[in-house]
């Protein structure tokens, strides 16, 4: 169906103007704009603070801060990237793409979609608000475990309702997601049509729609424990803090899918854009993902091992943990099917969307060596987990954040970055990235626990490798920030189809740049 | 494309710029900013809470009044309806997974936590003498307390509500009969209905309270029961205020036999407490 614009400002671009434009916008790529680059400044200010934890840990003592405020940079670095960075990224590209892959002239509710992104501003200030009040700021870990977090200051309850907020936006933006998907399709885009990078996000909504309220739960039970009495989480009432740690893994696991699926999606159109070939088994991925999303609901006491569970328990979830691998090998095998026998050229996305494949495999399979029981009694809460989680959040959500933003810049702004520097931004990211994250394996399996500010002499030299690698990692993102702004400002004009692999409508059908109202009038697809 | 603000039925409208969701997002801010101060008794909380409401209230009626005139000046074609009917019932299942995991939270207590506080190994060694049972206010709370029973106002309750969505089915037929005394009329008695609830729940609070000794601080049932049925009524008097807006909506002659997807989306919101509330007469007060 063809468009109507209220009053149709925003048509011709005669509407607001300036930060009132922003302010008010409704139009999807607006919108998507902001959230990506909402999601750039918070991956820095949670940069920042991984450096901080980084150079506390390049030597053994406590050297620059102390161990409260190292815990505090722990908990928010894992929170603001986690909820800042990673999620509003992905979010940012589901703005720009859906309505662009599926024929449709916008979001199905353009107004919320404005909500949703203007929702994360006020979540992020009363997470800086919690770093200056009395007490100091929290430092629980961003997975807020009873008892410690009950006896925290004020910090811990503006982290509270920063994650109530979040929460919020989470939610109408996955309602709006959904429902643009399965109402806005133009004519003839059937559901198995679409690129997979929608089907990826129809299915991340959906998991969002059904953990997020459970979140919300679980730090609602937080802040009443602290303040009105109840007794959720503490057994002299017949709570339990390990009741904490189930609802918040029942929201944990799927939420970690949350990030990897849409990262799936950018994948599944990278690859075989440079491949020169179609996906591989385009129906098996679309069947995979929600196998994942699926099984992701049950496997969440795979985080709780050590916290004492009935042996069968154990077993179900080792076991239920281990299937996930599954779904999982099926995406990667199709992945490099489609690149066998492909006419395959490396620019920087494809060099991104590689690296994720090695990277993201390495950290499925240390995931897989967690999920087995008796081993993740060892390896539980050591350098291990954080090196395992590295991989698959840095080097497999972020590294397909990097691809899909090298692949559709030219769709969005009209004009080419540096290949050159892009392709360099790539090989110091992968460089620096396995410099600070695999030596932590060794770290882990010799026993350095996390989240301690301090550590035994024998685990100095890989720290130190871990930090520089850090540093390096951090300084290689002010590379990119420098490619995007001259991109912006002086990049060439980008042709039509910079990538001639690239067969998704919007490449297309649409011209280059795409114009600020996708689909005037839907597409007829054959 | 010309600007057009007539209805077409082959278009999907799309909303001009607007301020309302920034106004929200700072009534949101300023809520939650004052929540915390209240908690931590900092100066000024209640200040910035009335100044939250305030927004809050600016902000409700800006945005919905807008979408009710774009409603009822005819820019929502099928599609749109359909995109509504999407979204609430996402929205619904998002509130189902937030109850869930309150009656998550019971389940364990009951089924789990509070047996384990009781056997063999942990009674031994830190409650001696604690006995498994339910209701129960947990090992290391003195104070004791007498359970809800099921069978007095609860139960009157189930009725109220079990008969609000029948009133408010009945106001839906007489919708889509264009009889629009029995809309009316059959959305004033839900309210009412919606009312009396309430005011029956807010007097069994005062009771639990005053005489039974029954309160938040009551271990695992005092935070279940309350919390439970706490934000079941807060769902309780959301619903209500929508009904009341549909009310007045109705009133005014909003609303056709064929298009009235507020309505029903109220109704909807009203049935799922209604189901929600008929598993906490069965989890909460009956089994116990
Ligand atoms: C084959 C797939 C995967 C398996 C089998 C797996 C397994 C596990 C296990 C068993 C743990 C708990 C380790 C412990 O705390 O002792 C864990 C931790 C973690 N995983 Fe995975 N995982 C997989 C994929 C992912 C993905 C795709 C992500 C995110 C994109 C992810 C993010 C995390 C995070 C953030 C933690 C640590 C949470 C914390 O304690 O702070 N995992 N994983
Ligand atoms: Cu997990």
């Amino acid at each position: 169906m063809e468009a109507v614009h209220g009053h149709d400002h925003a048509h011709d671009h005669h509407g607001p103007t300036g930060i009132m434009k922003y302010l008010t916008t409704t139009n999807h790529k607006d919108i998507g704009s902001m959230y990506l680059w909402f999601s750039f400044s918070m991956f820095l200010l949670g940069g920042a603070m991984a450096l901080v934890i980084r150079a506390e840990l390049f030597q053994p003592g406590l050297q620059i801060v102390n161990p409260e405020f190292f815990n505090a940079m722990t908990t928010y670095h894992g929170l603001i990237m986690v909820f800042g960075a990673i999620m509003p990224a992905f979010v940012g590209f589901a703005n720009w793409l859906i309505p662009m892959q599926i024929g449709a002239p916008d979001m199905a509710f353009p107004r919320m979609n404005n909500w949703s992104f203007w929702l994360l501003p006020p979540a992020a200030l009363l997470l800086i608000l919690a770093q200056f009040t009395p007490g100091g700021p929290a430092g629980v870990g961003w997975t807020l475990y009873p008892p410690l977090t009950i006896q925290q200051g004020m910090s811990m309850d503006l982290t509270i309702f920063a994650v109530h907020i979040l929460g919020m936006s989470s939610i109408m933006g996955s309602i709006n997601i959904i429902t643009t998907v399965l109402n806005m399709r133009a004519p003839g885009m059937t559901l198995m049509k679409m690129p997979l990078f929608c089907w990826t996000w129809l299915i991340t909504a959906y998991l969002l729609i059904a953990v997020m309220p459970v979140l919300a739960g679980a730090v609602t039970m937080l802040l009443t424990d602290r303040h009105f009495d109840t007794h959720f989480f503490n057994p002299a009432g017949g709570g339990d803090p390990v009741l904490f740690q189930h609802i918040f893994w029942f929201f944990g696991h799927p939420e970690v899918y949350i990030i990897a699926i849409p990262a799936f999606g950018v994948i599944s159109q990278v690859i075989p854009a440079f491949a020169r070939k179609p996906l591989f088994g385009y129906s098996s991925m679309v069947y995979a993902t929600a196998s994942i999303a699926i099984l992701s609901f049950l496997v969440w006491a795979h985080h709780m091992y050590t916290v004492g569970m009935p042996v069968q328990a154990q077993l179900y979830f080792m076991f239920a943990t281990m299937l996930i691998a599954v779904p999982t090998g099926v995406k990667v095998f199709n992945w490099v099917a489609t690149m066998w026998k492909g006419s395959m050229t490396f620019e920087t996305p494809m060099l991104f969307a590689i690296g994720f494949l090695f990277l993201f495999t390495i950290g499925g399979f240390t995931g897989l060596v967690l999920a087995i029981t008796p081993v993740d009694v060892q390896l539980h809460d050591t350098y291990y987990v954080v090196a395992h989680f590295h991989y698959v959040m840095v080097a497999g959500a972020l590294f397909s954040a990097f691809a899909g933003i090298y692949f559709w810049l030219p769709k969005w702004i009209g004009k080419m970055y540096d290949e050159g520097l892009g392709k360099l931004h790539f090989w110091l990211s992968f460089i620096f990235f396995n410099l600070a994250f695999f030596v932590q394996h060794f770290l882990g399996l010799a026993g350095m626990p996390r989240r301690i500010p301090d550590y035994s002499l024998q685990f100095t030299d890989f720290n130190m490798v871990s930090t520089i690698g850090a540093f390096g990692f951090g300084l290689s993102q002010l590379l990119f920030l420098y490619i995007i702004l001259k991109a912006i400002r002086s990049g060439e004009k980008a042709p039509q189809r910079p990538w001639e692999g690239a067969d998704s409508i919007e490449w297309t059908m649409l011209p280059t740049p795409a114009p600020y109202h996708s689909f005037e009038k839907p597409p007829v697809i054959r | 494309m010309a600007s057009t603000t007539h209805a077409n039925p082959n278009s999907y409208y799309l909303p001009a710029p607007s301020h309302w969701p920034v106004v929200g997002s700072v009534a949101v801010f300023l809520l939650m900013l004052s929540l915390v101060m209240w908690m931590n008794d900092v100066n000024g909380g209640l200040l910035v809470m009335a100044a939250a409401f305030a927004v809050m209230l600016y902000f409700l009626f800006g945005w919905f009044g807008t979408v009710i005139r774009e409603s009822e000046s005819g820019l929502y074609n099928k599609q749109v309806d359909v995109s509504y009917r999407w979204a609430m019932s996402w929205f619904i299942f998002s509130e189902v997974m937030f109850f869930a995991a309150f009656f998550g939270a019971l389940f364990y207590m009951r089924a789990l936590s509070v047996p384990w506080l009781a056997d063999a190994e942990t009674g031994d060694l830190l409650w001696q003498g604690f006995k498994s049972a339910w209701p129960v206010s947990g090992p290391g709370i003195e104070e004791t307390f007498t359970p809800m029973g099921a069978w007095g106002i609860p139960a009157i309750n189930t009725l109220i509500l079990l008969t609000s969505g029948l009133t408010v089915t009945w106001a839906h037929w007489g919708l889509k009969k264009n009889n629009r005394g029995q809309l009316t009329f059959g959305l004033l008695l839900t309210i009412v209905l919606g009312l009396v609830f309430l005011s029956l729940q807010v007097y069994e609070y005062v009771h639990a309270y005053r005489d039974l000794n029954l309160t938040l601080a009551s271990g695992a049932y005092g935070a279940t029961f309350f919390m439970l049925t706490g934000f079941h009524g807060f769902h309780v008097t959301l619903g209500t205020i929508m009904l009341i807006v549909i009310f007045f909506r109705a009133l005014k002659g909003h609303f056709t036999p064929e298009r009235h997807f507020g309505f029903e989306a109220v109704s909807w919101y009203w049935h799922f407490v209604d189901v929600v509330w008929l598993l906490l007469f069965v989890l909460v007060y009956w089994l116990v």
